[in-house]
This record gives structure tokens, C-alpha cells and sequence, in this order.
């Protein structure tokens, strides 16, 4: 195949690329800014620009900005609770040489392919008993099942990386390996354990089965669960244009993220090999 | 690791306390949100809820043992078609949603990896569709797939996508490979990047064709990495939920899984039967897991360390 060839090939099949990754979502955005009246509209822009449908999501009637807060309390205590159990377990993984090793490594990576209903179902019934329903623990809870497993591969894979000659330099010089790990491996091992909380954060946030079984007050819920509950005004009209716009809401932090820490994000993805 | 390395970090023996302490709060925390329910789940698939007449005529009220009733009753009569329909769907959503995916992934990753510019544009443009909350997109899809939507009017028909048969199907499928070959392809295109380059050279020199080096060097030496990609993607579809709940809808018999199966019952305090179909659930995840590892050698745990250790 000649040279130019290829390139008119390649840049094809990137532009290819771009648009099948970025056409829905634009297409989200656009009809998130239209008018409620041109929502049907199939104009490429939105013309004219209005915020009705943004503001329609704040509406006092719709309590949006309660269920983000919801979401945000869910997401970052799964986060930070999942970081601090998890950190240990991901430095006995990659550096200690104990039996079963492999087993245990297997069995970690292994709960998280479970089934979230086969796990929900028996704890809908135990938060049930136990008046846990409509509260932040009933989600947190269950969130760590797929969280912690995630972030402990995670950060396995960030400590494999970096030179065991740091810690050893550090017992050397008459630290214990409790004290390498924490004056030397964890402060370097920083954007590792940020990655992973990028990557923890973004999987809580989008959520989903969990926080639709356990809670049913809506003050209590969280955004994603929020938006495919949105009424319209009129009946059995579904209100695209306000969910457009929500999802936009809920979409575009994750995305600024995903933007900024794009090389992280994907050294974390494809080391831990899970969604 | 050499045995002059591990004598110099003299830590072995009390490596394995040491290991046991650090990996007891990950262990707990697991044996309480996952061990427990497992248990649990099981154990509630034999008893049944609710006031009943027992043998002799008298109202028993709470759970009863019921025995393997639950998944007798999962088996038989009207509820044996929603379950083998459910069943079906879960199998065929998973069958093709993979394939595409896989297809689509690898044709992406072999186009990031030839890129010698717009590399980071089209790779932080790939995690859009990834971050994208799946309740969102599937509202997002339903929204396109409107009858005076935007899908109808670039195909000049007036299909009726998210209602029921085919149409409902083909909208989920292309709903969900929308959202997840891009991250096949991420994991793809980490699997080219350690592929070493005298390989090709050597191919080249002997003349071998772009498309047989493609068959007889890439896809061979991608394959651990894209089983390992297959099998999460497998697992994560065989449980698929939000997206046919919030794009087509509960209880509708074309879009109905398994997990949408378990959920309905739970939601109307079957937890009995719920739990059945959950277990079932479980061990259809769990036999396909196995299969994978067994019979195809996906290495999980090899492969995340091998690609770590290249790095």
C-alpha cells in the first residue's frame, strides 16, 4: 500500500472516529439548548440559542440540584471510603510475596464480575428490615461492591510500576516497611491513587440499578435516576428537551475530566483492564 | 524476581502476616457487600413471602421453606416464556453487542495506532461515549430514535424504534456498542502498543501483505489482550440493565433481561422468586467465566501483570 494511500486512509478512519465518539453527544448538547418550542427541530445549531430547557431543570418543582448533591454524597464517600480500604490491599498485591497470592488476586478481580441484581436483590430485603431505605448508606453500600475491586486493581497496577528500590532504599536507610510505604510509596504513588479516584468516582456517579432499588423518595435520589424520572407537563409527553439538558449537566463534569486527565485515564483503564 | 533480590529484601517471612493485615479490610468489606448477599440470595431462593394455606388448611403468614419451588415455578407455565425470553434476549444482546464491539474496537485500534497526529484528540474523544452515564445515553438514544426524531428523518422512514420487536432490540444493540467498543478499542490498541516493531519489519522484508501481516501477526499477539477485553465485556453485558429499563422500558417482552427479570420481581416483593432468577443469573455469569478462563485461557490476572511490567 503506497504512503498516501495509507494517510487519506488513516485520516478518514479517525474523522470516522470523532464523529461516531462525539455526534450523540453534540447531538445532546444541541437540543439541550433549543427552545421547547423548536425542540423537534433538526437544524444542526440550535437557532435560537435559549437556556429554557437548563433552567427548566432547576425549576423548584423538580428538586434536580438535591438529587446532584445526592449523587455527589454517593459517589464521593464510595470513592474515598473504596481509596482507603482499598490502598493496603493493592500494596500487599503488588509487592508482597505471599501464598495464594494469585488466588486472592483472582477472587478480588472475580466479585466484581458479579451480577449487581444477584447481590441487590438479598440486600433490598436486609435494608428493608433494617429501615435503611431512602438513605445515603443503602447506596453506598452496595456501591462498594464494584468499587472497591476496581480501585484495588487500579492501584495494583500503579504500585507494580514503580521501582521497588525506592522502598528498599528506605529500609535500608532504617524505615519499616509501613513507614516506606507511607513516607515514600504514597506520596509518590499520588497520581496513581488520583487516577484511580478519577476512575472510582466516575463509575459510582453513573450508577445506576443500585440507586433506583433502594431508594423511591425523590428527595433521595440520585441524578441519574433523577433524569429517567423527569415528568413532562403534559401527561405522557417524555420532556426530552429537559433531560437533554440534564444529561448535559450530569455529562459535562465527567467529560472536562475525562479531557484534562485523558492520558491518566486510559493508563489506568487499560492496566486494570476494567470498565 | 531473582532469589539474590528476594534474599536482599530479607522481608519473606513475615511477608505473609503482613500480607494478611493489609488485605483483611478489602476482605471484610467483600464478605459483607458481596459473600453475604451471595449467601443470602440463595438462601431466600427457597423460601417464599406472603400469607398462604398450608397442608392442613391453616394461614401460615412470613417466609415458608419452600424448597426448590421457586425455580420449579421459574420453569414452568407462563412465567418458564418470560424467563426463557429474558434468557434469550440477555444471550442475543450479548452475542451481537460483542461481536460489533470487538470488530469496531479493533478497527479503531488499529487506526489510533497508525495516527501519527490528533493522537490525544481522538483518544480523549474515545472516553466521551465511556463517561457518558449509561441512564443518560439511553435517554439520549431514545431521544434520536423518537418516531419525528433525528434517526427517522436521516433514513426517511417512520419507524417506531422504542416500542417493541426487532426495532427495540436493534436500538439497544446500537445504543450499547455506541457506548462500549470505544473502550474495546482502548483496551485494543494498549495490546498493539507492545507489540514490538522488528515483527512487522521482518514480515514486510519477506513480503507478507498488510492484510496477512493483520491475520498472522497482529490479531495473534493482540489476542490476550482482547480476550481479557471480551470477557469483561461479556460479563458486563450479560448483566445489561439501565440501558433497555430507560430506553425501552420495564416489562416489555423484546427488551426484557434477565437482571430487568430479577429487578421486576424484587420491586414488587417477590424476593423469593427474585432471588431465583438471580441466582440464575449468577450461575449463567459465573459458567461463561469459566468457560473463558478454561477453554479460551483468557488470563486475567496475567495479562493486567504482563502489559504493568512492559510499561
Amino acid at each position: 500500500m503506497n504512503t498516501q494511500l495509507r494517510r487519506v486512509l488513516t485520516f478518514g478512519g479517525l474523522g470516522l472516529i470523532l464523529v461516531y465518539c462525539l455526534a450523540p453527544f453534540y447531538w445532546m448538547a444541541v437540543s439541550a439548548f433549543r427552545r421547547p418550542s423548536d425542540q423537534f427541530e433538526l437544524t444542526p445549531l440550535p437557532a435560537p440559542f435559549s437556556l429554557d430547557n437548563m433552567t427548566a431543570v432547576f425549576s423548584p418543582g423538580v428538586g434536580f440540584g438535591r438529587s446532584l448533591l445526592n449523587s455527589l454524597v454517593v459517589a464521593g464517600t464510595t470513592t474515598v471510603l473504596t481509596l482507603i480500604i482499598g490502598v493496603s490491599a493493592a500494596y500487599a498485591l503488588a509487592r508482597l510475596h505471599f501464598r495464594f497470592k494469585n488466588a486472592v488476586a483472582a477472587l478480588i478481580i472475580a466479585t466484581s464480575m458479579f451480577p449487581g441484581i444477584s447481590l441487590l436483590v438479598p440486600l433490598l430485603a436486609l435494608f428493608t428490615d433494617i429501615g435503611w431505605i431512602n438513605t445515603y448508606q443503602s447506596m453506598i453500600v452496595p456501591s462498594l461492591s464494584f468499587a472497591l475491586p476496581l480501585a484495588v486493581w487500579n492501584l495494583t497496577a500503579f504500585f507494580r510500576q514503580m521501582p521497588e528500590e525506592l522502598e528498599q532504599a528506605a529500609m535500608i536507610d532504617g524505615c519499616t516497611r509501613g513507614q516506606a510505604f507511607r513516607k515514600v510509596i504514597l506520596p509518590l504513588a499520588a497520581p496513581g491513587i488520583f487516577t484511580t479516584a478519577i476512575i472510582t468516582f466516575i463509575a459510582a456517579w453513573n450508577e445506576f440499578i443500585i440507586a433506583l432499588s433502594m431508594v423511591n423518595d425523590s428527595s433521595m435520589q440520585t441524578a441519574t435516576v433523577a433524569i429517567s424520572r423527569f415528568t413532562g407537563a403534559y401527561g405522557f409527553d417524555q420532556p426530552f428537551g429537559t433531560q437533554m439538558a440534564a444529561g448535559v449537566i450530569v455529562t459535562v463534569p465527567l467529560v472536562v475530566m475525562v479531557l484534562l486527565f485523558q492520558r491518566r485515564i486510559i493508563a489506568g483503564l487499560t492496566a486494570g483492564g476494567v470498565k | 524476581m531473582t532469589v539474590v533480590a528476594r534474599r536482599a529484601r530479607g522481608a519473606t517471612s513475615g511477608a505473609g502476616r503482613l500480607a494478611v493485615a493489609l488485605l483483611s479490610p478489602t476482605f471484610v468489606v467483600l464478605a459483607l457487600v458481596v459473600g453475604y448477599p451471595l449467601v443470602a440470595a440463595l438462601r431466600e431462593s427457597v423460601f417464599r413471602e406472603g400469607t398462604d394455606l398450608d397442608e392442613s388448611g391453616f394461614v401460615v403468614e412470613g417466609a415458608r421453606f419452600v424448597g426448590v419451588d421457586n425455580y420449579a415455578s421459574v420453569f414452568a407455565g407462563e412465567s418458564a416464556v418470560r424467563f426463557w425470553n429474558a434468557f434469550s434476549n440477555t444471550t442475543v444482546f450479548t452475542v451481537i453487542t460483542v461481536s460489533l464491539e470487538v470488530v469496531i474496537g479493533v478497527g479503531m485500534a488499529l487506526v489510533m495506532h497508525h495516527a501519527l497526529c490528533w493522537r490525544g484528540v481522538v483518544r480523549a474523544s474515545i472516553l466521551v461515549p465511556w463517561a457518558v452515564p449509561t441512564a443518560v445515553s439511553a435517554l439520549l438514544w431514545r431521544w434520536i430514535f423518537q418516531a419525528d426524531g433525528v434517526a427517522n428523518s436521516i433514513i426517511g422512514q417512520q419507524v417506531l424504534w422504542t416500542t417493541e420487536g426487532w426495532q427495540a432490540k436493534f436500538a439497544i444493540i446500537l445504543a450499547d456498542v455506541w457506548k462500549t467498543a470505544p473502550f474495546v478499542g482502548l483496551l485494543v490498541l494498549a495490546g498493539l502498543q507492545i507489540i514490538p516493531n522488528d515483527v512487522y519489519e521482518a514480515a514486510r522484508v519477506d513480503g507478507a501483505s498488510p492484510w496477512r501481516q493483520f491475520w498472522r501477526i497482529t490479531l495473534p499477539l493482540v489476542k490476550p489482550a482482547l480476550l481479557v477485553a471480551v470477557l469483561f465485556r461479556v460479563l458486563d453485558a450479560l448483566r445489561m440493565f439501565d440501558l433497555p429499563y430507560v430506553l425501552i422500558g420495564p416489562r416489555k417482552a423484546s427488551a426484557e433481561t434477565l437482571s430487568m427479570l430479577a429487578f421486576e420481581e424484587a420491586a414488587s416483593l417477590r424476593f423469593g422468586p427474585a432471588a431465583a432468577y438471580a441466582t440464575l443469573l449468577f450461575v449463567y455469569v459465573a459458567v461463561t467465566a469459566l468457560v473463558f478462563v478454561r477453554l479460551l485461557g483468557a488470563d486475567v490476572i496475567g495479562a493486567a501483570r504482563e502489559r504493568a511490567a512492559k510499561r
